[in-house]
């Protein structure tokens, strides 16, 4: 067995006992980055050194008897978080030089648990796609491939260096961000397990917002059981960040071993789609046959507003990143082009530093908040936004957890789907309706296509149980048995 | 009522207008932020990464400024919004960090109140207010102080502002001036804004339009920024007299935003209707709405300050003084609150004479103020005491007074030390009346043959010959008897 094999949980027992170190565990991933990062492109910037001062650490810390499941756990960072001292793009060329002066919450909880930053993972610029094409930094490349072919595949996004890195297994784990999916459909395209949880469940604080109202941060893993350690370290309340919620934090651990005996399962009309892949559908029914299986009661359910997701989406989230990304001036920080009067400066500035889909969605958000369209657009999308919410709180009333696809399809190939935003857009329909409602909603790998391509199913609760998920999540990955590995990774 | 117009080539104009108040909130730290929100300072000295909107920043609501939105909404006699909310002003400026800055639009913290001033015919009249709400202050941007370049100062980014919006209430600069002065007046007394206009902490965009009797609303042009009282009436005058000419030389007055200039007392356009931003507003995600509890409220309310209304009109019941009197009194909380340690248990008239009078004078001369007067409010209490109590007169008290401002010496230890008691012998009162009429016997029988006004110069020649000291009620009497 190769030390690459083992999950967070399993080398967090080995640290404990001792059986290896985290300098050497680190000392292994930073390797495995070296010789992979060049071909993927998951990082944007590798810290190795850092790594591997920190792994010291954790050894200290293991040896003083202080360590946390985390401790010495090597791990990649989504390029949104901010990180003290460290280089900080959002896979924007406006933020190429930043170095904050400051640690987000998030990361600084991971940093006190004692995990191990590997580097900054690469995204779509400032987390906005689906399949990481758009980050200022090249796109990363799936480490699956279809059954003979060597086509170059999206990992998914906005977290596609995320999801490639654990992939890999060049990292044990990542943190990633979702605002319309972009941890769940990465998770699905790669293979791996990945929850957004709970609108305000995780602080916001220092994660580079995209759409405020709906950003939330993520854990990306190999299996249910990490990503609840992983978000056992990332949750909490935050003073600094007015959404997050004051409530404690459960175990997340123990919820993965609950079993769904007796939980009510609902599976919503509306997410089967004319023209979906008959693969996903079939994997769907293969999620309900296992949930029965595991003693769960299977009801059908109606979530009539689903079709408005998308629509919703695309105007909410334009709306608020038009405003969040209004800062990036060249006044302050980050790229200046210079110009020949303040307007010139912002214009070259901005034209210089922003890509073409931030670009699109600036103009697309300015424009559903202007004068004349606003009620039109963004305060209609509003009250549809709580037609959705609706749908969600009338479905839990019946059910505790609801059974869904992750996405559409599986991962697509570099270079298709780019002619038209729209399409591309798409991929996120079964996705967003969660983000839009701030439920949690987890995706978890459950087979593979024809082609050999990891398939996803999403898991949604209510508000703050993400523990119901966590419990049936782990019930489908038990049915599943998921044990396929992508071509490229490290040995 | 005074009713202000302007006369035109067509006839009578009257104007209208509306203030919206922007006053700086009293608080240790600003809005959004931990940073101080202390005036002065090395420039960008009182900057957070949240006032510099650095990225992932988010706001935190401070509660402080809430409370201080509360009281003043409190004082304006106003509704107060038990659910506000913040809202997000897009616009791009080199000092706006944020490249928006938070505001209340939809839902304010504070609604409709009534302001009440007085005008200097002694005219009471209602203006009302339309709303308060919260909002940052932007930075500073100065253009003079690099050949090429502009500089930014962000200490002032952020903190937080009261806009206080009137109805179009106001009918002429005076009103407007009574106004603005009675804004100032009331946030002083609540604490809640220093209202200093100079250091920018209060200012004044001022709506005027101008209409004939009876009309509906014209159109109106805002005057940004305007800074001070006596600028403010200028501007409302100098902006009406500019529409009255548009008019009436057959124009039409346009929707835009100007400035008031007061080296050449004119405003100009600063921007149209046409280029003027929008603004697109819509709610901040990053913070969550306002929820007041009534509870909250209701402790603020039962903390508030005496305000200077119910101050004057209890100063005229307690105290018994006129009411314009009571008014110049309660200008101020420094000097209501001299004004009642000297009054308490004394005579209040008496009280209000001598520091609206004398004190006052003193104050001008000495250039001094209450806090650093040379005479404490306790010291000329014991004069009027001493007064009161027939030690000194009248006459001799001044003397003492003038004493007190030149030395900070007690009232009654000059009377001591310069034996300025008052004589209240009737002997010596009747003998010095007795000398001053054998002295004047011409005078006497003037006096005696109908010339009545003689008898004050009489009274006047004993006070001389005792030095002042004389009881003047019983000068007077002895004058009288001895005349026959």
């Amino acid at each position: 067995m190769s030390i690459f094999d083992l999950t967070i949980a399993g080398a967090a027992k080995a640290l404990a006992a001792k059986d290896i170190s985290s300098v050497e565990l680190v000392t292994a991933y930073n390797g495995a980055v070296e010789a992979l990062n060049p071909r993927l492109n998951a990082y944007i910037t590798v810290t190795a050194e850092l790594a591997l001062a920190q792994a010291r650490a954790a050894d200290a810390r293991i040896a003083a008897g202080e360590a946390t499941p985390l401790t010495g756990i090597p791990l990649a960072m989504k390029d949104l978080f901010c990180t003290e001292g460290v280089r900080t793009t959002a896979a924007s060329k406006i933020l190429e030089p930043f170095i904050p002066q400051y640690e987000s919450t998030v990361s600084g909880k991971l940093k006190a648990a004692g995990a191990v930053m590997l580097g900054k993972a690469n995204l779509d610029e400032f987390a906005m796609g689906s399949s990481n094409i758009t980050s200022g930094y090249g796109p990363v490349e799936n480490p699956w491939k279809r059954a003979g072919s060597d086509a170059k595949l999206v990992p998914g996004g906005s977290s596609g260096g995320s999801a490639a890195a654990v992939a890999a297994r060049i990292a044990l784990g990542a943190t990633g961000t979702d605002t319309g999916g972009s941890i769940r459909q990465p998770a699905a395209f790669t293979g791996l397990a990945g929850i957004k949880p709970t609108y305000g469940r995780c602080s916001r604080y220092g994660i580079i917002a995209f759409a405020s109202s709906l950003d939330q941060a993520g854990p990306m893993a190999r299996n249910v059981e990490d990503c609840a350690l992983l978000l056992q370290a990332m949750a909490g309340f935050d003073e600094k960040d007015s959404t997050s919620a004051e409530r404690e934090v459960p175990d997340f651990s123990a919820a993965v071993q609950r079993g769904v005996k007796g939980l009510r399962i609902g599976i919503p009309a509306e997410y089967r789609m004319d023209g979906t892949n008959p693969e996903i559908v079939a994997l769907w029914e293969k999620g309900i046959e296992w949930l029965k299986a595991e003693g769960a009661e299977i009801i059908d359910i109606s979530l009539p507003h689903t079709k408005y997701g998308l629509a919703v989406y695309y105007i909410v989230a334009p709306a608020e990143a038009s405003s969040n990304l209004a800062r990036y001036d060249g006044v302050r920080f980050g790229a200046r082009v210079d110009g020949v009067d303040l307007i010139d400066m912002y214009e070259r500035t901005r034209a210089a530093g922003f890509g073409p889909e931030v670009k699109r969605r600036i103009m697309i958000g300015t424009y559903v908040l202007s004068h004349g369209y606003y009620d039109a657009y963004y305060l209609k999308a509003q009250k549809v936004r709580n037609l959705i919410l609706r749908d969600f709180t009338d479905a839990f009333a019946k059910v505790d957890a609801i059974l869904t696809p992750t996405a559409p399809s599986a991962a697509f190939g570099l270079g298709e789907k780019m002619d038209d935003p729209v399409t591309m857009y798409l991929n996120d329909v079964f996705t967003v309706p969660a983000s839009l409602a701030g439920v949690p909603a987890m995706s978890v790998p459950a087979g593979l296509s024809a082609e050999g391509l990891p398939l996803g199913l999403q898991v949604i609760g209510r508000h703050f149980d993400e523990e119901t998920v966590f419990a049936v999540s782990a019930a489908i990955e038990r049915a599943a048995g998921f044990t396929a590995l992508p071509e490229v990774r490290a040995k | 009522m005074s009713s202000y117009t302007l006369e035109g080539r067509t006839g009578t104009w009257e104007v209208v207008c509306g203030l919206e108040v922007h006053a700086q909130v009293v608080s240790k730290s600003k809005l959004f932020s931990g940073a101080s929100a202390t005036y002065g300072g090395a420039p960008n000295a009182h900057v957070s990464f949240v006032d510099a909107g650095f990225p992932g920043m988010l706001p935190v609501i401070n509660q402080e400024c809430v409370a201080q939105a509360v009281r003043t909404g409190l004082g304006l006699k106003a509704q107060i919004n038990l659910f506000s909310r913040f809202d997000r002003k897009n616009y791009f400026y080199a000092d706006l960090p944020n490249g928006y800055q938070i505001s209340q639009f939809a839902h304010p913290v504070v609604g409709t109140g009534i302001v009440e001033i007085e005008l200097q015919d002694g005219t009471i009249k209602h203006i009302g207010i339309t709303r308060l709400h919260l909002e940052q202050d932007a930075g500073k941007s100065m253009h003079d102080q690099h050949p090429a370049k502009s500089v930014i100062d962000l200490n002032r980014a952020g903190v937080a502002l009261m806009e206080i919006v009137s109805e179009p209430d106001i009918r002429s600069p005076e009103e407007a001036g009574a106004y603005l002065r009675k804004i100032r007046q009331i946030v002083r007394y609540l604490g809640t804004c220093d209202g200093n206009m100079e250091e920018g902490s209060m200012r004044a965009d001022v709506n005027v339009s101008v209409r004939k009797a009876g009309e509906e609303f014209r159109t109106r042009c805002e005057i940004k920024n305007v800074n001070s009282v006596r600028f403010v009436m200028h501007a409302v005058e100098a902006e009406a007299l500019r529409q009255i000419e548009v008019w009436e030389s057959g124009g039409e007055v346009k929707q835009e935003t100007r400035l008031y200039d007061p080296s050449k007392g004119e405003t100009r356009s600063m921007r149209s209707k046409e280029d003027a931003h929008d603004y697109r507003y819509f709610p901040e995600p990053d913070l969550l709405p306002l929820i007041l509890e009534q509870e909250f409220v209701d402790a603020l309310a039962a903390d508030l300050p005496e305000l200077p209304d119910e101050k004057r009109r209890r100063f005229c019941d307690q105290y018994g003084i006129p009411f314009y009197d009571a008014g110049v009194l309660v200008a101020d909380q420094t000097t209501a609150d001299f004004y009642e340690t000297v009054a308490k248990g004394r005579d209040g008239k008496l009280a209000a004479n001598w520091i609206s009078g004398d004190f006052f004078a003193a104050l001008n001369r000495t250039g001094t103020n209450i806090e650093t007067s040379p005479v404490s409010a306790e010291a000329l209490g014991q004069l009027l005491d001493l007064i009161t109590d027939k030690t000194i007169n009248g006459r001799i008290a001044k003397d003492v007074f003038e004493e007190m401002v030149e030395t900070s010496a007690l009232p009654a230890a000059i009377v001591e030390a310069k034996g300025l008691r008052q004589v209240t012998d009737t002997g010596a009162i009747d003998d010095a009346v007795t000398k001053v009429l054998a002295e004047n016997a011409d005078k006497v029988a003037e006096y005696k043959s109908g010339k009545d006004k003689l008898f004050g110069f009489f009274v006047g020649q004993v006070m001389k010959a005792m030095a002042g000291k004389g009881n003047p009620a019983l000068v007077n009497e002895a004058v009288k008897k001895q005349l026959g």
